[in-house]
């Protein structure tokens, strides 16, 4: 069965978009993403999204999904490698992805992780106190 | 307008929206739109691909290379045999959705195209026209 690779390095999950996705295969991200996140109890997600040539409201929907619910689970979640024409679009159509976290490339994005889950970032807030 | 080329592409399932992304995709480049003009128009046709589907039931899309003086551009022209949109100036409204989802479809499509033209009534199904000038 088609599915996305989801890769745990140290306490991050990293799943670099691949594929043109159909709506089945995005539903599944969102499922298989939020198992793992509570299996390996990863503090960070990494989405690599550089390879996607389309966000449509669906797309954009799962990706607000995923962070959504990644911060309910105590993870944080970096969406990385937007293309330009992607990004004028998205905000054309409508969708700000105001709840997603993004940088510009995987190097950005995990420092940009590291700082979140070592709360030197203001994303302490909201976090569940242990 | 001109009406150069046309082919009709099925509308079914989940994954023929993915076929429909790439027919649009090959239609914008021959015509040699830029990569944003391509992302808009291959947008657009993915949500009302997803509304076909969605609320119509299915349908079919034909899509045509067509002309106006010296304009060239892409025309996809939805069409779905469904319920059809009994009010459809607030189906257009961002946020609104009878559905699931998050409301943007009909409203964002045409904010990236450069024509929008939507036609349904009850019982009668939904017809949708976009153009896309290069």
């Amino acid at each position: 069965m088609e599915q996305i690779p989801i890769l745990l390095v140290h306490d991050c999950l990293l799943v670099s978009i691949q594929v043109d996705m159909h709506d089945r295969l995005a539903m599944q991200l969102q499922d298989d993403l939020t198992n793992k996140i509570v299996k390996t109890r990863a503090k960070g997600v990494m989405i690599d999204i550089s390879a996607l040539e389309i966000v449509d409201s669906f797309i954009g929907r799962m990706l607000n999904n995923i962070a959504a619910m990644s911060r309910v689970l105590d993870a944080v979640t970096v969406v990385v490698g937007m293309q330009p024409a992607v990004a004028i679009t998205l905000v054309e159509l409508g969708l700000g992805l105001t709840g997603v976290r993004t940088a510009l490339n995987v190097d950005k994005g995990l420092a940009l992780i590291r700082r979140l889950i070592d709360g030197t970032g203001e994303a302490t807030v909201g976090r569940r106190q242990d | 307008m001109v009406v150069d080329k046309t082919e009709t592409v099925p509308v079914g399932s989940g994954d023929s929206i993915v076929r429909v992304r790439q027919e649009v995709r090959k239609w914008a480049l021959a015509l040699g739109f830029s990569l944003v003009d391509q992302t808009k128009i291959i947008t657009a046709a993915s949500e009302i691909a997803r509304n076909t589907i969605d609320y119509g039931g299915g349908g079919e899309l034909r899509l045509e290379h067509v002309r106006s003086g010296v304009h060239r551009g892409l025309r996809l022209v939805f069409t779905d045999k469904g319920p059809g949109i009994a009010d459809i100036a607030r189906a257009m409204s961002d946020g609104y959705t009878s559905g699931s989802g998050l409301g943007l479809g009909l409203g964002g499509a045409k904010r990236l195209c450069n024509e929008f033209d939507i036609r349904s009534a009850p019982g009668e199904g939904t017809t949708i026209a976009m153009v896309r000038w290069k």
